[in-house]
């Protein structure tokens, strides 16, 4: 929940009053508010966390960190179905290993 | 070092590394504020790749970790009433509040749904107005600001079913706290750069001054770590103790200034307990009185639960820095992530997990010299 992820905006609207736009994290696309960053703009990147723009980004360090994201499997553990991660931590077998690499390349378009 | 082609670019790490081991002259103590630089460090090694002279002491910045037993525990029952539709993010599905987490709540017939933003919460509460709809509202300074914004947006749309149980903190009091600890070891400090991207290095100044402590913002990716303690050790070594920013590609010095205008709006300071810690005056966010009609305490009442800590769990000192992970007795073997007994082992973010899942896999510890980035 902490982390905060690097995206592109793709698309720009206005929904009951709040800015809003389509953002792409490396694949995986999701409605953010951009009430905060109101001068992003299409094309942009900008660090987003919990469905918030939060800090404009150059587009070199946010492909750089969007890379290490995924490789790390962090994009996954952020986007992936929490109940399923929640169900095998409950009754699943012990973790045996921080490298989820293979799980997080399945986010990719 | 089995993830050190990840560190995107080996070749400037090594040389980053040999600075900091050129300017180390004796032993310092750095304190890394984030539960994601934690992760990094360990899942990357960099504690062993450092010089024997820097210690990296993992700090409070895990939000899921130092929420309080209480607050899990009145999240427990707000989710367990009938006619309530319980939101939160997903990595508060497996905390122990006293004997059960959320997701045997959702077992037991609560409706607890996961969402990714608050936003969605506030969307579910407008789909369904017969229905209560809480978000569960964690965090420090980055996630504060989209859950002011969200309690801003139900009242100016007029969404009366719709309130958050908040337990927001703050890292600058958590900073002073710990320097005021008679057992505080901590020489210097890697700040949290998300946390700076909303509120910007202004709250720093004043602190690296009157505790004459170096403080570096920091991101959480490897090579942001090394640099966080490279310009840490230097200040170190000569004697200094300023704020430096080493993330300038996310962290502005006045933070995102809506945001903290939004924050100042909608939230109040207000005293706070942490996890394991206990009240740190100053320490965390309240909704402020013209909020007051959002705040899910209020609306529901909730009073008598008997809240009980695990005797043998010792999170307090390990957010604190006093103690690592491994130390703890109960760690690997009464308490593991699928069957934790504190925040700290079951937050993906925590430092005992971190340790759980990374650290004992990597024994013994490679040697510095056969590492490909030395
Ligand atoms: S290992 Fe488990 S019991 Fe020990 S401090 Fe960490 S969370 Fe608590």
């Amino acid at each position: 929940m902490c982390l905060a992820v690097p995206g592109k905006v793709l698309a720009i609207e206005d929904r009951d009053g709040t800015r809003m736009a389509t953002v792409d994290f490396g694949g995986v696309v999701k409605e953010v508010c951009l009430e905060y960053l109101p001068d992003l703009r299409i094309g942009e990147y900008a660090i987003v966390h919990v469905g918030f723009a939060l800090q404009r980004l150059d587009e070199e360090s946010a492909r750089q960190t969007l890379e290490l994201f995924e490789n790390l499997g962090m994009l996954q553990e952020e986007f992936g179905d929490p109940w399923e991660q929640a169900a095998a931590e409950a009754h699943g077998p012990e973790p045996v290993g921080g490298d989820t690499g293979t799980a997080a390349r399945e986010v990719r378009p | 070092m089995k993830y050190i082609d990840e560190f995107q670019d080996p070749g400037l790490a090594g040389r980053l590394l040999d600075e900091i081991r050129a300017t180390v002259t004796r032993p310092w103590a750095l304190m890394e504020v984030c539960g994601g630089q934690t992760h990094t460090i360990i899942r990357h090694g960099i504690d062993q790749l450092l010089p024997d002279e820097v210690e990296l002491i993992h700090g409070p910045g895990c939000p899921v970790c130092v929420t309080p037993l209480e607050v899990i525990d009145k999240a427990l029952e707000i989710a367990s009433r009938p006619g309530v539709v319980f939101c939160s993010f997903g990595d508060m599905l497996r905390v122990p509040g006293t004997g059960r987490d959320l997701f045997q709540v959702r077992g037991e017939g609560g409706d607890v749904r996961v969402v990714y933003s608050p936003l969605d919460a506030l969307r579910i509460a407008r789909q369904n107005p017969d229905r209560q709809v809480v978000f569960f509202g964690i965090g420090f300074e980055t996630t504060a600001p989209p859950n002011a914004m969200t309690v801003y947006q139900a009242r100016r749309l007029g969404v009366r079913n719709f309130s958050l149980l908040v337990s927001h903190v703050r890292v600058p009091p958590a900073i002073e706290a710990i320097m005021r600890s008679p057992d505080c070891r901590v020489q210097a400090f890697l700040a949290a750069g998300h946390v700076c991207s909303v509120m910007g290095t202004g709250e720093y100044p004043e602190l690296a001054e009157r505790h004459r402590v170096p403080i570096v913002v920091t991101g959480f990716e490897p090579l942001d770590i090394l640099e966080g303690v490279r310009r840490t050790v230097r200040q170190l070594e000569r004697g200094e103790h300023t704020v430096e920013n080493a993330y300038p590609r996310a962290v502005r010095p006045g933070g995102n200034p809506s945001a903290r205008a939004m924050l100042d709006d909608v939230f109040e300071v207000t005293d706070r307990a942490w996890r394991g810690i206990g009240v740190i005056p100053d320490s965390g966010w309240r909704l402020s009185a013209r909020y007051r009609d959002y705040d899910a305490e209020h609306r529901f009442a909730v009073s008598g639960i008997d809240t009980r800590e695990p005797a043998a769990c010792r999170s307090g000192e390990v957010l604190q820095g006093l103690l690592k992970p491994h130390q703890c007795e109960a760690f690997g073997t009464d308490c593991t992530p699928r069957n934790p007994l504190g925040a700290t082992m079951v937050s993906s973010e925590g430092a005992c997990a971190a340790y759980y899942l990374y650290r004992r896999l990597e024994l013994p510890a490679p040697s510095r010299e056969g590492s490909s980035v030395v």
